[in-house]
């Protein structure tokens, strides 16, 4: 009996030692943080925590609507800093989840191109909500063994061709793709902006992508579900964007992007930090981090997008030849406007409609589409 | 039985707090129940039953679209969108008929298999068996998934076996097959072990009497020991039919554009699309099924084999 | 009494069915031993060289020590209330009795994204942090039931004429718990602590709603499969964990199959 006793005194023991065992206290503070894959990456954040001592723990999110989700999980306050696209910006400015920021605190605020310094995704009211980041096309991706030739159209992803080895992004955003698509092939349709769609482009939009739907083989959640699609050779062809390209590529993969004729949606980043975070000193030496011309090229490079900052292009060539000119970050104005940006679809239509289809609608028929 | 307390042998002890609250919680069963059970139940009842009734009002409520956030306005929208569009009976029903297959499926595969473990083993086999199978339980649930995906996809181990073999590959990826094959994998030990418990409660005796009364194995299996090994499959169906209409991560890793389940589309709504109202409501439907089912089990004296 | 026919057939299906099992596992450890990234089949070499990174990742020991921080509370909260419970039920009869079984089983009944949400929205609106203790409260709820069915079963073999001898010969009520009572169902604590703990470190849905920023092993371990950047650690942790989860295993069985001081059976 005593023998038993003492057995279940030494595991309650184990089990209550558990507890009491602690993690080492961290100098510096530690920044939670939303980001796009490829935003976080070691070569440019151990630099950061070893110059400011501030740590950096990314989650990684794959559409907009999971980083305004985030941001807004716990009652707020759980993550520090998102990197939003400008299809979530502006939402989380309204709904008041992001704070203020001082550009006069970056010092490399001012060598940002203007079109980049208050851009209406991120500024309201003459207040900036965040800072700039980096912009870039959502591409073609195609395996260049199984798709030939070479395509250059996005007509190639409702092809029935390539039937069970196509995949796009689980997001409803995605159905603005389908309208751009239909602004080139089908304009008497009356599409001007892919994003403001009265019911009938809309419903023209949707039924498109019912006809792609058994050409699926599966809808990516996050950027690294579509490389193993690539990899494994259960895809082919896809939407996607130069970050998975660039990973692909370094994996040996055969497989190249383009930017179609028809032209492309696109995101337009900015770091914002959260209404509620207790991390400001950590936060504010993060975007001075992520200005600088260095990091920009660094990332610019990496995930294959263009940096804000116009100091950054003569290190991207100095780290990778040719690459500033690649990226358009030479003359990206000219770049910029043939990119449909993302933003929030809203009933207004800017052109005194007020029909056109909001982002709750966009929302249900996706996941109607889905099945 | 109080005797001790009152009697001269209790005084001769000393008669101390400890004695005195001891004998009066003997005295007044009430009030030793009370306190036995208060803090498992307040617990319970405070936390959980209210975070659940609160979950479900919230199905009553909507999101705004553009902040997400929570309108508290009462209002029947998201049930209305439940009723009218027929995506959402579709993935319902979707889920219902996988959890069916993966129940049957589990069923057909543990009972002879708990039979040998009940029956024929011997003891020293049957306890190593019952820990072979509580083993995987053990081994991670999402790396236990995550090696299926290694398995299924195009450039797994199915498809090279089957082409060693010369047969063609099956293109089972991301695909409702894969789906049922996966789930069947992950809750088979969660059959296995009920069906083993209420076959091992059947008294030799009763196979005994079986066989006097002139019946042959096969005719024993179907009158005596299916009807007493009901409890232990109806105990573990509970299990692999809940875990199906509620599980996620199968859905996101394994299954591909053919179709959501319920647990995908109301995390995806929770955690991707920030709408936890709707989330709320759809979420009604595998406890309204699970509700049922639970009944029907109690009637059928699974909770007795459990 | 079966055919031995029937015996060998059987015989056979376990076999297969064990393989069933096994395999997966077996595939997913001997891919912790890729010596390449690349997660294709066959293997292209036999390699350690992941285990240390895999051990020295900062991430993945913190996700660690939560994980056991929070199945360590949350099996003690289990144990305590669990056991509790099955006193009260067991002894005494009242009204309602039926209902504490049904409501102790509901975490586990009802599917866990709901018990995840439905915290998770408490969990704001009461304004509590999510970290440790909301994952040791989730994890608590479905634990519960775990010990629960343990200790009533063993209860239910011990005969109340043990407590009455006790009571006889002089003990009070906290002297006949501690060394009648307690003793008998020990080792039920024991194993319903131990498939407690083992619940609460594997488990994923529930806690992904109620851990907040950070991560436990099972959480670690989803985020970096979906992320894919990390696989090869993924394998070797993976592997590690299946090795050492032997040995509670082993033990919990060893102890249940003592029945105590009855030998009844």
């Amino acid at each position: 009996m005593t023998k038993r006793m003492w057995a279940f005194v030494a595991t309650a023991a184990v089990g209550l030692a558990f507890p009491a065992a602690g993690i080492t206290k961290q100098h510096g503070g530690t920044l939670n943080m939303i980001a796009w894959e490829g935003y976080t990456q070691p070569q440019w954040v151990k630099p950061f925590t070893k110059k400011t001592g501030c740590t950096v723990h990314a989650k990684y999110g794959g559409s907009s609507d999971e980083m305004v989700t985030l941001m807004r999980s716990g009652g707020g306050g759980q993550y520090d800093m998102v990197s939003a696209s400008g299809d979530a910006s502006l939402r989380l400015i309204y709904g008041k989840d992001v704070q203020v920021v001082d550009p006069s605190k970056i010092p490399d605020f001012k060598n940002f191109g203007k079109a980049f310094q208050s851009p209406p995704n991120n500024t309201v009211g003459g207040k900036h909500y965040g800072i700039s980041l980096q912009w870039g096309p959502n591409t073609l991706l195609y395996n260049t063994k199984k798709v030939t030739p070479a395509p250059t159209s996005w007509g190639a992803i409702y092809d029935p061709k390539y039937r069970g080895k196509v995949t796009v992004p689980d997001n409803p955003i995605q159905i603005a793709d389908a309208a751009l698509y239909l602004m080139k092939t089908q304009p008497s349709l009356g599409i001007k902006d892919p994003y403001e769609l009265n019911k009938t482009q809309f419903d023209a939009a949707i039924a498109l992508l019912k006809k792609q739907k058994p050409l699926i083989k599966k809808y990516w959640g996050l950027a690294s579900d579509e490389i193993d699609l690539f990899k494994n050779g259960d895809a082919v062809i896809g939407a996607s964007w130069p970050y998975q390209t660039n990973t692909l590529i370094a994996a040996k993969a055969p497989v190249k992007d383009v930017v179609p004729k028809e032209g492309a949606t696109g995101w337009l980043d900015t770091w914002m930090v959260s209404s509620k975070s207790k991390n400001l000193d950590c936060a504010y030496k993060w975007l001075g981090w992520i200005s600088t011309p260095k990091v920009q090229a660094q990332q610019a490079i990496y995930f294959g997008e263009t940096p804000v900052n116009s100091k950054a292009c003569a290190i991207m060539d100095t780290l990778s030849k040719g690459s500033c000119a690649q990226y358009h970050a030479n003359a990206p104005l000219q770049y910029f406007k043939q990119i449909h940006f993302w933003k929030t679809p809203i009933a207004d239509c800017g052109n005194g409609q007020k029909n056109c289809m909001d982002y709750t609608k966009w929302q249900q028929a996706w996941t109607q589409l889905k099945g | 039985m109080a005797a001790g307390l009152d009697t001269a042998e209790g005084l001769s002890r000393e008669v101390g707090v400890r004695r005195r609250l001891g004998g009066a919680l003997w005295r007044h069963p009430f009030l030793k129940g009370l306190a036995v059970l208060s803090p498992t139940v307040l617990a319970f009842t405070l936390v959980y039953v209210a975070a659940l009734a609160a979950l479900f009002v919230s199905a009553f409520w909507t999101v705004d679209a553009f902040t997400s956030q929570t309108i508290h306005h009462w209002t029947l929208d998201n049930f209305r969108q439940l009723r009218d569009s027929v995506t959402y009976r579709n993935v319902a029903v979707r889920t219902i008929s996988i959890a069916g297959a993966v129940t049957l499926t589990d069923a057909i595969i543990a009972f002879p298999f708990a039979y040998f473990m009940a029956r024929i083993a011997t003891p020293r086999m049957r306890a190593a068996l019952f820990v072979l199978v509580l083993l995987p339980l053990w081994a991670s649930y999402i790396a236990r998934i995550y090696s299926w995906k290694l398995i299924l996809n195009s450039s797994g181990v199915l498809t090279w076996s089957l082409h060693k073999l010369g047969l063609p590959a099956p293109n089972v990826a991301y695909s409702n097959t894969a789906t049922w094959v996966v789930f069947s994998y992950v809750w088979l030990p969660f059959m296995i072990l009920p069906v083993y418990a209420a076959l091992e409660r059947i008294p030799h005796s009763y196979i005994e009497a079986s066989r006097d009364l002139g019946a042959r194995g096969f005719r024993t299996l179907r009158s005596v020991i299916l009807p007493l090994a009901l409890p232990g499959v109806v105990a573990g169906s509970i299990f692999t039919f809940s875990l199906t209409l509620g599980d996620y991560i199968t859905p996101t890793l394994i299954s591909g554009a053919s179709g959501q389940f319920v647990g995908n589309v109301v995390a995806d709504s929770a955690l991707r699309g920030g709408n936890l109202p709707f989330a709320a409501a759809f979420a009604a439907v595998p406890v309204v099924v699970m509700g049922a089912y639970l009944l029907i089990a109690r009637r059928l004296g699974a909770f007795d084999a459990l | 009494m079966e055919t031995r026919g029937t015996r060998i057939a059987l015989g056979v299906w376990v076999a297969l069915v064990l393989a069933f099992l096994y395999i997966p596992i077996a595939i997913i450890c001997l891919y912790a031993f890729n010596s390449s990234n690349v997660q294709s089949w066959p293997i292209a070499g036999l390699s350690t060289k992941w285990f240390g990174p895999a051990i020295h990742n900062g991430d993945m020991q913190q996700a660690l020590v939560l994980s056991l921080k929070a199945a360590g509370l949350a099996t003690l909260t289990a144990v305590l209330l669990g056991s509790a419970a099955a006193f009260g039920v067991h002894r005494f009869k009242f009204f309602g009795r039926e209902a504490i079984s049904f409501l102790l089983v509901l975490p586990i009944a009802l599917p866990g994204i709901i018990t995840g949400m439905a915290l998770n929205s408490y969990f704001v609106f009461w304004k509590i942090n999510f970290g440790l203790w909301t994952v040791v409260i989730a994890h608590a709820t479905f634990c519960v039931v775990v010990v629960y069915n343990n200790v009533i079963a063993r209860l239910r073999r011990v005969p109340g004429s043990l407590t009455e001898a006790s009571m006889d010969l002089g003990a009070d009520g906290f002297q006949t718990f501690r060394y009648v009572t307690f003793p008998t169902i020990s080792t039920a604590l024991i194993s319903g602590g131990l498939l407690a703990f083992a619940l609460s470190f594997d488990e994923v849905i529930v806690t992904t709603f109620t851990v907040g920023a950070s991560n436990t092993l099972p959480t670690w371990i989803f985020s970096e499969i979906q992320r894919g950047q990390e696989l090869p650690q993924v394998n070797v942790v993976v592997f590690l964990i299946v090795l050492l989860t032997i040995i509670p295993v082993a033990l919990a069985q060893r102890l249940t199959r003592e029945s105590g001081i009855l030998r009844t059976e």
